[in-house]
């Protein structure tokens, strides 16, 4: 068995980013694009931790943890916005929205 | 002892009555509150002995009859002091310029010289001004004196007083002026006056309507003098009198045919024809007897009247150069003479007589003018001042002391029931007949006989003239004083003499009729240089004229003639009007023709309106109406056609070009942004497949190299 | 080392299999689910890593934290309607082929650039240190971090303001 390297980790952390993008892509349920965001946040977390693993760096770890408190800010903001939405169009669906354009 | 410079105050001379002017007309009302209203009365009405006496009205009023001729006899002291410091001057005229009213406006003179249009406010006494101011405010005075009694009972009074001060402002500011344009002012202003003063009874539509008439038919000249003032400015380039003096200068007499000058000369003219109510421009002047009868004797016979004679003789130096005119202003003076007496034989108004007789003599001094003799035309001026003034002044008196009437038919035998004016009358009447020792026998047979030197035809009018005047002032002192009373017994026993404030100006204009012609005395008399004061006081004020050679023996004869045809005239009138009564009846039956045309005054007034008032306006009227019709209407209507036409236009325009070109615009932008408007779908996860593509774009960047 | 990678592997597979789950579950309770896995094996990973604080950090916040709020919005909004609905949206396929494609380019980045993250592999085990972990993070944190820290807690603020705003029916 090969030892785990930094590329494992790397080659884990770009499959869950393109698992989240299509996620982000492809679904209609917006609560599920913000869990896809969510899982984008978390690969991103992975390579930084690789990195601060293999450097000895706690820097990543740092950043790691602005990355999270990124992700919460960010969760909170989507889902208000998604109950603003939702009480005003009566649709959680996001191909059914297209006021983005004007 | 304080010395004045009096040549110097001159300015002031016309100021007092100014100040007179503007405080009756600005406060009168207040000096002088009118009981019921301010609209004057008759004077057969006015005349009514003041109800109320003297109370405080009538306080208030005294200081109107003590400032009114106050300021003129200021005038008359200063003008005195003036001409007395003037006579010890060498060059004999004095000029006081204060500032310029008209500013300098260049200009190209008819020559090609740059010229300034510029008038003075500035003053000019010569030897003709100091004449002409000293007649004014003397002669003005005593009629002012003379309206404190006739015009006690008035309505209007402090207005009337009022109107007379600024008349003899302007009569002050016109004879005074330096310039043409300053001439101008004063020319117009005693014409506004005179309009006002012809209309004092304004609530009598004969007054008004006279006033009107005098008013528009002065306009008529004023076109001329106008006309004439600006071909002077083109030619000369200047409008003073002493500028005008010295661009003569340069010019050779026009002799020999009508040139620009003649015409120049001739505009003048027609103005002064005008003003001073020549042939054809006349009829104005007898109307003007509608005004209160000392109006009629300051203005319309002593002064305004006489600004023409005065202009004429102020531009002698431009007439003497242009001899075409000055025989048009001697045959037009010439035949106004004789035309003018002939209307005043028949007529029945005392005043109207006397308005014809001023005519007749105005247009003596035309005929001196005309023949170059522009002393005598000023000599006469001012002996007629008087004569005429003391004429105008007793017909007032005996209008007041009849109540009103003016009608002498029914008049008569009122001698010795107003003793001194009937005898002021008669040295006026002895005074224009031209009897030997008054001032009316040496200036018209000055006139007369500088005439024959010229023309024969002109002598012949004149000697005629003077016999008509005889005659038809004896006739009106005959129909008045003497002979049998014609008078209504109701007005019989209310008749009596004027109060003294009216009869001591009688007295002292009578006086200087008697002296004023001692003066001008002819020169064949030889009785010393004295006695011919005026003709060397005036000497530097015209051209030379050299005399034609005649026998002394003819001006002997010429002056017996025309002294007997005076008396002829007087002896015919005498025995006509009181001894046989019936036989100017009978005449005027025989020549029924003639004395309907005399007493219809040749029917110029009936031709004048069927030529200009019927003629020109209603004929213009009606070419006026067509023309507003037709020529206005039709461009006020084409305008709106034209306006509907070119908005129609531009409606098209703006619809489908500037819009076409707009929405052609829009439209190209469109089709443009039509394929990039397919990719903003406005959904988030499309924008972010964007986002992926320019990823993969990115990554392949990097792939392939 | 192979209890490593046996971790590692096991990790992966719930970050993956989590992932796969959360993205195509039509009933958003299961996806909420199935990111907790994911979320759980992110967690693993970190400990493997030796970044112990990460991994409670990991626990709490999005296990505890968000997915507590994800559960609570899933409630709230009514998802039965969408859950009978399509799930997928048109252009699904595209996407999929582009991500793909992406994935392939990532890949070839990857296995091209091996020889580059040979550093990492000098030192396979954590350091010794005589800290913990949580004390090197709260050194750096409070020294050399403190000014992105003050902001990061602003921009807590600023999200916990606008959330608020924009759920609140009337403000």
């Amino acid at each position: 068995m090969h030892p785990i390297t930094t590329v494992h980790y790397l080659a884990l952390s770009a499959a869950l980013l393109l698992i989240g993008t299509v996620g982000v892509l492809t679904r209609r349920n917006i609560v599920i694009i913000l869990m896809s965001i969510e899982l984008i946040l978390n690969a991103v977390n992975i390579n930084l931790i690789a990195f601060s693993h293999a450097l000895r760096s706690v820097d990543g770890q740092i950043f790691a943890i602005f990355v999270i408190t990124d992700a919460v800010a960010e969760a909170a903001v989507g889902l208000g916005i998604l109950i603003a939405l939702f009480r005003n169009k009566e649709t959680v669906q996001a191909d059914e929205v297209d006021l983005l354009k004007w | 002892m304080v010395t004045v410079n009096w040549l110097d105050q001159i300015w002031l001379i016309p100021l007092f009555p100014l100040a007179g002017a503007a405080l009756m007309l600005g406060f009168g009302k207040w000096l002088d509150p009118q009981p019921v209203s301010d609209v004057a009365v008759a004077p057969d009405l006015a005349l009514d002995p003041h109800p109320h006496g003297l109370n405080a009205h009538g306080r208030l009023k005294f200081l109107i009859s003590l400032l009114c001729p106050g300021t003129v006899l200021l005038s008359f002291l200063l003008s005195v002091g003036a001409v007395w410091e003037l006579s010890t001057v060498p060059q004999r005229m004095h000029q006081v310029i204060q500032f310029s009213w008209v500013a300098g406006l260049p200009f190209h003179t008819a020559s090609g010289r740059i010229a300034m249009f510029q008038a003075d406010w500035g003053f000019l006494l010569d030897p003709l001004s100091s004449v002409m101011i000293l007649v004014v405010t003397g002669v003005g005075f005593l009629i002012h004196v003379y309206s404190v009694g006739y015009m006690a009972h008035d309505n209007g009074y402090y207005r009337f007083f009022g109107y007379l001060n600024l008349f003899v402002f302007f009569m002050l500011m016109l004879v005074l002026a330096n310039n043409y344009a300053l001439l101008f002012v004063g020319w117009e202003g005693v014409g506004l006056c005179s309009y006002l003063l012809i209309g004092f009874y304004f609530h009598k539509k004969s007054a008004a309507d006279a006033g009107k008439k005098a008013f528009v038919m002065n306009r008529v000249g004023d076109a001329g003098f106008i006309l004439g003032m600006l071909l002077m400015l083109q030619v000369l380039g200047t409008v003073r009198f002493t500028g005008v003096h010295a661009a003569l200068a340069g010019f050779q007499s026009e002799s020999g045919g009508f040139g620009v000058l003649s015409a120049m000369a001739l505009l003048l003219f027609i103005g002064a024809t005008g003003k001073s109510a020549q042939f054809p421009l006349y009829t104005w002047l007898p109307d003007a007897m509608e005004g209160p009868t000392p109006v009629s004797a300051l203005i319309h016979a002593a002064t305004m009247v006489t600004a023409g004679v005065y202009m004429v003789a102020r531009s002698a130096a431009l007439f003497h150069l242009t001899p075409d005119t000055s025989t048009i202003v001697a045959v037009v003076g010439a035949f106004t003479a004789i035309f003018a007496a002939s209307i005043a034989l028949v007529q029945n108004d005392i005043k109207r007589v006397l308005a014809y007789s001023t005519v007749s003599q105005l247009g003596y001094m035309f005929l001196a003018l005309g023949v170059g003799a522009y002393w005598v035309a000023v000599f006469h001026l001012f002996t007629h001042a008087f004569f005429k003034a003391l004429l105008f002044l007793c017909s007032g008196s005996v209008i007041h002391a009849m109540g009103g009437e003016q009608d002498m038919r029914r008049m008569g035998a009122l001698k010795n029931k107003i003793p001194i004016t009937h005898w002021t009358m008669w040295v006026g009447s002895v005074a224009i007949a031209g009897i030997p020792g008054l001032a009316g026998f040496f200036s018209k047979d000055e006139i007369l006989w500088q005439s024959y030197q010229r023309s024969g035809i002109l002598w012949i009018v004149g000697f005629v003239t003077a016999g008509l005047t005889a005659f038809y002032m004896w006739r009106l002192m005959n129909l008045t004083f003497y002979g049998q009373s014609r008078v209504a017994p109701e007005k019989e026993a209310h008749i009596q003499e004027s109060p003294a404030v009216m009869t001591i100006p009688l007295s002292i204009l009578a006086l200087g009729s008697i002296l004023a012609g001692w003066l001008g005395t002819p020169k064949l008399w030889n009785l010393g240089e004295s006695f011919r004061a005026f003709e060397t006081w005036l000497e530097p004020a015209f051209p030379k004229v050299e005399a034609a050679k005649h026998a002394a023996s003819t001006e002997w004869l010429l002056m017996a003639l025309s002294v007997a045809v005076a008396f002829a005239g007087i002896g015919v009138a005498r025995y006509f009007y009181t001894i046989r009564t019936e036989i100017p009846d009978r005449l005027g039956a025989a020549f029924q023709p003639l004395y309907t045309t005399l007493y219809r005054k040749w029917y110029v007034d009936e031709i004048y309106d069927f030529l200009f008032v019927n003629g020109l306006g209603k004929g213009g009227g009606r070419v006026c109406g067509a023309f507003d019709r037709n020529i206005v209407d039709g461009g006020v209507n084409g305008a709106g056609w034209l306006t509907r036409f070119t908005s129609t236009l531009s409606i098209w325009w703006d619809t489908w070009i500037i819009d076409g070109a707009v929405r052609f615009g829009s439209f190209f932008v469109k089709m443009l942004s039509f394929p990039v408007c397919l990719l903003q779908t406005g959904r988030v996860q499309a924008y972010a497949f964007f986002v992926v593509i320019g990823i993969l774009a990115f990554f392949g960047y990097y792939v392939t190299r | 080392m192979v209890i490593d990678a046996v971790s590692f592997y096991l990790f992966a597979l719930m970050v993956l299999g989590g992932g796969i789950l959360t993205i195509t579950r039509r009933n958003a309770v299961h996806s909420a689910i199935s990111l907790i896995v994911s979320l759980l094996g992110v967690a693993g990973l970190y400990l493997l890593q030796g970044a112990e604080f990460l991994f409670a950090v990991q626990i709490v916040l999005y296990v505890g934290g968000i997915m507590l709020l994800f559960l609570f919005v899933i409630m709230l909004v009514n998802l039965d309607m969408a859950a009978k609905e399509r799930q997928f949206n048109h252009q699904w396929l595209v996407a999929l082929v582009a991500v793909a494609l992406v994935g392939a380019q990532t890949g070839y980045f990857l296995i091209r650039g091996q020889g580059a993250f040979r550093i990492a592999d000098a030192g396979g085990i954590a350091p010794p240190s005589a800290l913990g972990n949580t004390e090197i993070l709260a050194d750096a944190l409070f020294s050399k971090y403190l000014l992105p820290f003050e902001l990061v807690s602003v921009l807590l603020l600023v999200a916990v303001v606008g959330s608020v705003v924009m759920a609140k029916k009337r403000i």
